[in-house]
């Protein structure tokens, strides 16, 4: 089987489904593959996403895959004192993922887009250089799909935009090892937060989490730093251990479904297109480095370069220079509150437990939601006044 | 170590791919529900191993 196609999407994820669906619109004739046999599933995701993202890329939230309205979050500091972040009304959900993936790809495919699951694709297939087409494989039939633009979207696990030369690997010190039970039988508290704890005991440079999917159902994970994971001291090892110190909350609790994964949380790869390619989401690093959610980044940027893409179709002008729009578009954007964030993550990453105690004690809910958005300049001036151990760091890494 | 190669526990791996992507060379594959290691590519630099959550990786004879 060889086919044509004007643009041929790898990854059904978020990414994947989002850049689909607006090649599809602009009626680009689009085929998305995916290696998996369900789409959505295993998730590899805690499943938070704030209201804005939705909004960003015209995602109307549906009761069938947005699971639980979220007010805020709940920050616990390594002695176990809790700081809440409130912002008073739903600011959020946590998903049902495989329900709103396959919800993403049906819009797609209501738009036009063709879809194969359980297909492989192997590689770009290129020609003088640049990528016009992909390899893949579907149930052990080997084939070939032309296409004059290819979008990168598959993930951490990323093959096809090191098959067209770029490099997409993430090193161990700006990568989080992450490990997760989904979990029923929770007794919580709060279920209407996200739970986030901090410590070197609970997570090295990192973080462990309760996001609630339902009263007593939550996804209980934990994220450190790749670096930091080794023999006896794994994701999965903290995990336990944060379970097991917690019977409150976990006497009554089993798992309903492991998950683990790979977070990148440094800066975005490197290059994010070629003569005939872009690469778009985790595989492209987009991630928030100081909370490892990524699929509102992953979405934007396909739709910036599905916008991108489906213009240089039409006007017959795929090369890299043309694709690099999207580039461009995307690190005047989100990719500048990135490399933000980026800075706030390393000096985070230098407090140790007693700094991250001050912390607790010096900033309120609306400082630390400015943080969260990159915008950390009154910081200096506050840790003059109340914390000047911490102000060399600050100085160091923020300014 | 270095007439050794990496080994995937099927047992234990979860599928996730995070070993993938922090392969410098490009060795690792994960099809739906199958790692397999290219021993011709791997440089034996332990990323994946020190990587994986749940220990599903080993260097062995
Ligand atoms: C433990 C954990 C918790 C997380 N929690 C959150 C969270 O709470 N909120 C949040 O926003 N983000 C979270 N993230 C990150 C988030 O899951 C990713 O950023 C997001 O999935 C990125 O979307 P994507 O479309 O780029 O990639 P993916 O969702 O990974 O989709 C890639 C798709 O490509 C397919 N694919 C890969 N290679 C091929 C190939 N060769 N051929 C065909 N198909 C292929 C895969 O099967 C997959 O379906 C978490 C990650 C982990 C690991
Ligand atoms: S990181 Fe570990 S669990 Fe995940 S695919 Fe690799 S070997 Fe399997
Ligand atoms: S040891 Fe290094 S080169 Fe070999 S598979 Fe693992 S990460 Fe790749």
């Amino acid at each position: 089987m060889d086919t044509v196609f004007d643009a041929v999407v790898v990854g059904a994820g978020p990414a994947g489904s989002i850049a689909a669906r607006v090649l599809a619109e602009k009626g680009v004739k689009t085929l998305v593959l995916d290696k998996r046999q369900e789409i959505g599933a295993p998730k590899r995701c805690a499943e938070g996403i704030n209201v804005a993202s939705l909004k960003r890329v015209g995602i109307e939230p549906d009761p069938a895959w947005a699971l639980r309205d979220i007010r805020g979050a709940i920050l616990y500091s390594p002695s176990g004192r809790p700081f809440k972040v409130d912002l008073g009304k739903t600011s959020g959900y946590v998903l049902e993922r495989k329900i709103f993936e396959k919800h993403l790809a049906r819009d797609a495919i209501r738009a036009g887009a063709r879809y194969m699951v359980k297909t492989l694709a192997k590689g770009v297939v290129l020609e003088d250089g640049r990528v016009c087409g992909v390899s893949a494989e579907f149930m052990g039939e080997e084939f070939t799909v032309r296409s004059r633009l290819v979008i990168a979207a598959d993930g951490v696990d990323s093959k096809i935009a090191r098959s067209a030369g770029l490099d997409t690997s993430n090193s161990l010190s700006d990568y989080h090892s992450g490990f997760q039970y989904e979990m029923a039988g929770l007794k919580l508290d709060d279920p209407d937060n996200l739970h986030i704890f901090f410590g070197a005991d609970v997570a090295p440079k990192g973080y462990a989490w309760i996001f609630p999917k339902a009263r007593d159902v939550a996804n209980v994970g934990i994220g450190i730093l790749g670096q930091l994971s080794g023999p006896g001291h794994r994701a999965r090892e903290y995990l336990d251990r944060f379970i097991a110190n917690r019977p409150e909350i976990f006497s009554g609790a089993s798992p309903i479904e492991i998950n683990s994964g790979g977070i990148p949380v440094g800066s975005a790869a490197p290059c994010l297109v070629a003569d005939g390619l872009m690469v778009v989401g985790d595989a492209a690093h987009q991630v928030n480095p100081i909370h490892g959610g990524g699929i509102a980044l992953a979405m934007n940027a396909a739709k910036l370069a599905a916008h991108v893409g489906a213009a240089a179709l039409s006007e017959g002008d795929v090369s890299k220079e043309r694709l690099g729009e999207y580039e461009r578009i995307w690190r005047e954007g989100d990719g500048v509150k990135l490399e933000k964030l980026l800075k706030l993550r390393a000096f985070m990453e230098k407090l140790d437990d007693d700094d991250l105690e001050k912390l607790v004690d010096i900033l309120d809910s609306d400082e630390v939601i400015k943080l969260t958005n990159g915008e950390y300049g009154f910081l200096v001036k506050k840790f003059f006044r109340k914390a000047p151990k911490i102000l060399p760091l600050a100085r160091k890494f923020l300014t | 170590m270095m007439e050794n190669k990496v080994v995937v526990d099927r047992m234990r791996c979860c599928y996730c791919g995070g070993c993938v992507g922090v392969c410098p060379k490009d060795a690792l594959l994960l099809e739906e529900i199958a790692l397999s290691v290219d021993s011709a590519k791997c440089v034996k630099c332990g990323a994946c191993v020190k990587f994986c959550p749940v220990e599903a990786l080993s260097f062995q004879k």
